[in-house]
């Protein structure tokens, strides 16, 4: 048994999870709102992805940036219009209102698309690997899904630490009130925030769907994972979601070395352990 | 109920004396059905009244419970393969299985609860899903229990199929009326207020005194009871049961849908919806995913422009409640 390389591959694994997972750790942190409809955004940005890369012929990775813009303004419009309308103490107009999203997309898709699976035609990128000695290799493609969610979670960081408009969001998530007093318009901002998430959630759709092959349903899980890292890491850091998202990896990783049956319930399971015995999260720096 | 300067609490309005009376006749005419209804006609309202139950243990939860929970499906699954396994291997008579397998849901929810109700609001909400993954991918792993292809309900070989037919009706009959009205009995209850005073304020009925977590707990296993009794009745009459079907997420889907269009929070809301799934199912089911993208958009709308749903907004113009749960204040003249 190499543990060496479960761990190596659950952690590179853990990268696309952490894509999936910023967007919705972003939008809980400034708004308080679960997006159920997470995961099927991220499907609907992978099949953005294809159909420009299969019009124009374009490289699914120059064709990205064309995909996060198109998703950023689809985030934008729907806080905007939708979401900002249903944000409020009763927390069941948001999550019912994401929830009917999710059963229109994830229907809406399988009648576009029928229920055929898809790959994102990258190339010699999903075949290559790199050797790091020791007899030890990893794909080119989950090493380049790993850095880059390195990347983001630095980009965000930065972001929410020093740009002024980092502290409108940092100030809206503690007192949106007051921080409407100060001239801040938190419709605005929120409809921001939720461009930003899905901006990041276009990249996790478009690694995603080079990497492994995706169909209309799978909305729902990508949802779970996201869910899982943020919970596991602690909900509000973003460097706890990039770390619950690389635990996670790897508690799969290790399942699925027992059999083809336990990898996603191995994830789960280390997901509810942590909730049993930190419930808020590995790397949280409050308790609850 | 008299109060001591002038005034009474009054529970029963004009409109309950009549949605009792018309309950009362609805009853009598489901019991008697199957002495004159095709079987279709019965397998049909098996299904309705599947999704009825389920429907009024989510309102239960989402309504009055404030506990919004997308993971019922676990409790169903598990209900319907509690029924499995005790029937067809440990022996159990198929009927009195189907409220083992009720209890076998409820007891789960017991260390569901300790995990879950860590978890606030929205991150519940996805919180109990896991949970109904967890059940799903755990149970496709028994290979007893046929693993991830499933298993037919052997025990139910040599039934006469018209025995079978009406006794499943009855039990469908009693599980549904029965849980409508030990909701409308717990909700009128001391136990029913201190369930709306957590609902209208956490924080102020902690303050008098009431258990939030407790009351909380009681409701989540009450409804898993509920939602398992509804999965074992559902596989009583399907027959043939799998992971994949059992644990579908579709269960909760539909009921979250009945409810929210009716009108949560009301008794009478599940009704109403439970009637406006069936009609639209019928008139789309042809449609395949269009008609669930419109089950999503109806439910979208609804919750933008109609917050309290069809019923709810009949009740909130016309003050109009065949089941009423609150209480009222009159001045004695």
């Amino acid at each position: 048994m190499d543990w060496l390389a479960v761990v190596m591959h659950g952690t590179l694994a853990g990268g696309g999870y952490a894509l999936f997972a910023i967007g919705l750790s972003l939008a809980y942190g400034v708004m308080r709102l679960v997006n159920i409809a997470h995961g099927d955004f991220i499907v609907l940005a992978a099949y953005i992805a294809l159909v420009i890369a299969v019009a124009s012929g374009l490289h699914p990775l120059l064709a990205l940036p064309i995909v996060a813009a198109i998703m950023f303004g689809l985030g934008y419009l729907l806080q905007r219009t939708v979401l900002n309308r249903v944000l409020g103490p009763d927390i069941l107009p948001p999550l019912l209102v994401t929830f009917g999203l999710a059963i229109i997309l994830q229907n809406g898709l399988l009648e576009v698309f029928s229920a055929d699976a898809r790959v994102l035609p990258a190339g010699t990128l999903a075949t290559d690997s790199v050797s790091l000695g020791g007899g030890l290799a990893v794909g080119l493609l989950p090493l380049a899904t790993f850095m880059t969610a390195v990347a983001c979670t630095l980009g965000l960081s930065w972001l929410f630490r020093y740009t002024r408009l980092g502290v409108a969001f940092r100030a809206t998530s503690d007192d949106p009130h007051t921080a409407q007093l100060v001239g801040i318009k938190d419709k605005h901002i929120y409809a921001l925030a939720m461009g930003i998430a899905f901006a990041v959630m276009a990249v996790g759709g478009v690694f995603m769907g080079m990497r492994a092959s995706f169909t209309p349903d799978l909305g729902p899980s990508y949802l779970i994972y996201s869910f899982e890292a943020v919970v596991i890491g602690g909900v509000g850091s973003i460097w706890g979601t990039l770390a619950g998202a690389i635990l996670l990896g790897v508690a799969q990783g290790v399942g699925y070395s027992f059999g083809p049956g336990w990898g996603i319930l191995t994830g789960h399971i280390v997901f509810l352990l942590v909730l049993l015995f930190r419930p808020a999260g590995l790397f949280s720096r409050s308790q609850p | 109920m008299n109060g001591p300067s002038g005034y009474t609490v009054v529970l029963g309005t004009r409109a309950s004396r009549v949605g009792l009376l018309a309950a009362c006749i609805a009853c009598a005419v489901l019991f008697t059905m199957p002495f004159w209804a095709g079987s279709g006609t019965m397998r049909l309202l098996i299904e309705i009244m599947c999704f009825l139950a389920l429907a009024q243990m989510w309102n239960l939860l989402a309504g009055y419970g404030g506990l919004i929970s997308i993971g019922q499906q676990a409790f169903v699954g598990i209900g319907a393969y509690g029924l499995f396994l005790c029937a067809n291997h440990l022996g159990v008579n198929p009927f009195v299985a189907v409220l083992l397998g009720g209890l076998t849901a409820a007891i789960l929810a017991l260390p569901v609860a300790a995990i879950t109700f860590r978890l606030k609001g929205g991150y519940f909400a996805v919180g109990t899903w896991v949970v109904a993954e967890v059940c799903r991918l755990a149970v496709s792993n028994v290979q007893l229990l046929g693993g991830g292809s499933g298993q037919s309900l052997t025990a139910m070989r040599g039934m006469p199929k018209a025995l079978r037919e009406s006794t499943t009706f009855w039990i469908a009959a009693a599980i549904t009326v029965g849980m409508i009205a030990l909701t409308y009995w717990v909700l009128r209850s001391r136990f029913g207020m201190a369930l709306t005073a957590i609902r209208d304020s956490e924080a102020a009925s902690k303050s008098q005194g009431i258990h939030v977590q407790k009351v909380k707990l009681y409701v989540f296993v009450f409804a898993a009871f509920g939602s398992g009794l509804v999965g074992a009745l559902y596989y009583l009459n399907a027959l043939r049961i799998s992971p994949g079907s059992a644990f579908d997420l579709n269960w909760v889907v539909i009921a979250i849908f009945i409810v929210v269009i009716g009108g949560i929070g009301t008794l009478e809301g599940p009704i109403i919806g439970t009637l406006v799934y069936f009609g639209l199912r019928e008139l789309l089911a042809d449609y395949g995913s269009w008609y669930l993208m419109a089950l999503g958009l109806c439910a979208v709308i609804v919750m933008i422009k109609w917050p309290r749903g069809i019923w709810g907004t009949i009740q909130h113009r016309y003050d109009l409640r065949f089941f009423p749960v609150q209480r009222r204040v009159r001045l004695l003249e």
